[in-house]
């Protein structure tokens, strides 16, 4: 992970709050045993050991100014199918996930293909910091400092034809690391696509570090997607294969519920899910008493991402 | 000691203390939260009001579906006693059912009525979980021997309500479940064997409709 510019790292200059209270944990344990009647699944802070530093510099213009969740938020509350259904099971279940060594796949409509380690992959990349939102379509948000590179800049390289439509993204499949696989709640891999212009945009990023160092493996280690005004499940996470394609790729969540989560899935506050209101979203690390905030159109990215979409029915297209 | 007093002095004792358990966990966590406590059993975590909302939710639901069990496990053990629990349990469901919608309003929605109000209407998994908690109201006010006895046989009749609020309450959980539906899937199965047990016991013909406990 080799970067050209050396900045200031951005652990240096925001706090964060990792902490393994091994007391908390072992009284987590008694209180899910004692007590059944909860259906209480604990939270535990788990950081793996040591994660790599990277350095970066924060790219300020398309940081949002918000301030960014603690790491113990992000990194204890996820939505991670691969490593069980709970928001506090990736944490857990990932601990002991190998993200090195790893290779991405790339094939499909493009005229570079073949197997690249992440090492080929990060070579020629500068890493850089982005202050991103993330909503989730279950109507929570997040605000997240990532360190990575601009998709665009990756998929460049591999000079996709004419007859690149979209890009399809696929999870590694592997049971025995990821234990959600053994259960079939989604159909595994799970698989994600964007339209190439999306793919394109400059928002569009791939992230492979959190807060100035290494991507933890419950965030989605070695290599995820992040595509900040389209709702959470977009972001496909620990990638091993990119494909371009003519046709639209079927993503996983629209396989496993069509009428309620589409292909684009942008964050639209006036189309709700069927089940539940769009319209607002409570920020995690609020506290008890926080209010609700408005959902923003694009996540907030109108601006730069609307003209995607001028023209498209996005109640159809949701 | 007779077995009266002994269940009366200790074993109902017993079953109060540990309904209260789970709103004595809550109410550690949001301690914790508070920064009044630094150590708390149950620790809510990132987004503590959709764990408070489930946490009553599903403790709501564990109680009804004892509250049910509670005539089948009589009629097994054919010890009497244990139908003077169901008051009890059928008001701590109903306490916890209140706490959920009160942490839904409250601590979720910033008791905006309007919002609230659209989703009553709009959301049919919050119309049906709505209708369960209305439908609770009547059966705990009506809870009192006092009623009880007022109400006579119209008492049993209304109190056949728990089976059709369970049921809304059991789809309400699993009409708001994301896509792993296998815990809702299993209080759909317990349900569905504590009616079974019931058709079955009628079918035998010696159904004994719950009674009227005499005077406690």
């Amino acid at each position: 992970m080799k970067n050209h510019i050396p900045r200031i790292a951005s652990s240096e200059i925001t706090p964060e709050g990792v902490y393994l209270d091994r007391r908390q944990l072992l009284a987590a344990g008694f209180a899910t045993a004692a007590l059944g009647t909860l259906g209480a699944s604990t939270t535990l802070a788990a950081s793996p050991p040591a994660l790599a530093p990277l350095t970066a510099a924060r790219n300020q213009a398309v940081s949002t100014s918000d301030a960014p969740n603690s790491y113990e938020d992000i990194t204890t509350y996820n939505n991670y199918y691969e490593f069980g259904t709970g928001k506090s099971d990736p944490a857990v279940e990932a601990r002991d996930f190998k993200p090195t060594p790893w290779s991405v796949t790339v094939d499909g409509e493009a005229d570079v293909k073949g197997k690249f380690t992440l090492e080929d992959i990060l070579k020629p990349q500068v890493l850089e910091e982005r202050v991103y939102r993330l909503r989730c379509v279950e109507a929570w948000s997040m605000v997240i400092p990532w360190t990575g590179f601009s998709l665009a800049s990756l998929l460049q390289r591999f000079k996709p034809t004419s007859k690149a439509k979209y890009v399809e993204f696929t999870t590694l499949l592997d049971p025995k690391q990821m234990p959600g696989q053994r259960d079939a709640v989604l159909r595994w891999p799970y698989v994600e696509g964007l339209r190439m212009d999306e793919a394109m945009h400059p928002l569009a990023f791939m992230a492979v570090g959190l807060y100035g160092k290494t991507l933890p493996n419950q965030s989605g280690a070695p290599l995820r997607l992040v595509v900040p005004w389209k709702y959470g499940f977009k972001n496909i996470k620990a990638i091993v294969r990119i494909r371009f394609t003519e046709q639209q790729p079927r993503n996983s969540w629209q396989i496993a519920a069509a009428s309620e989560y589409g292909f684009f899935a942008n964050v639209n506050p006036a189309v709700d899910h069927p089940r539940w209101s769009q319209a607002t979203e409570r920020r995690i690390g609020g506290g008890l008493l926080a209010k609700r905030a408005a959902t923003l159109p694009f996540n907030g990215y109108a601006d730069q991402v609307a003209s995607l979409y001028s023209g498209m029915d996005l109640r159809r297209y949701y | 000691m007779n077995s009266t007093r002994q269940f009366r002095f200790i074993f109902k004792p017993l079953v109060f203390a540990a309904c209260a358990i789970p709103a004595g966990l809550m109410v550690l966590g949001i301690m914790k939260l508070q920064g009044i406590t630094e150590f708390a059993p149950m620790d809510l975590g990132a987004d503590p009001v959709s764990r408070l909302i489930h946490a009553c939710g599903i403790t709501a639901l564990n109680l009804l579906l004892i509250t049910l069990l509670v005539t089948p496990a009589r009629q097994i053990s054919g010890w009497n006693n244990l139908i003077r629990l169901r008051r009890m349990l059928g008001l701590f469901a109903f306490f916890y059912a209140v706490m959920h919608f009160t942490c839904y309003a409250w601590l979720d929605q910033g008791l905006d009525l309007a919002a609230i109000g659209a989703d009553i209407v709009k959301r049919p998994y919050i119309t049906i979980g709505m209708a369960a908690l209305l439908m609770l109201i009547p059966l705990a006010v009506t809870s009192t021997s006092g009623m009880m006895r007022r109400l006579g046989r119209k008492w049993i009749k209304l109190h056949r309500l728990i089976y059709v609020l369970t049921a809304l309450g059991v789809w309400h959980f699993y009409w708001q479940v994301k896509k792993d539906i296998r815990e809702p899937l299993l209080y759909v199965a317990m349900f569905a064997v504590l009616m079974a047990w019931r058709i079955g016991w009628r079918f035998k013909g010696k159904f004994v409709p719950a009674r009227v406990p005499e005077k406690t």
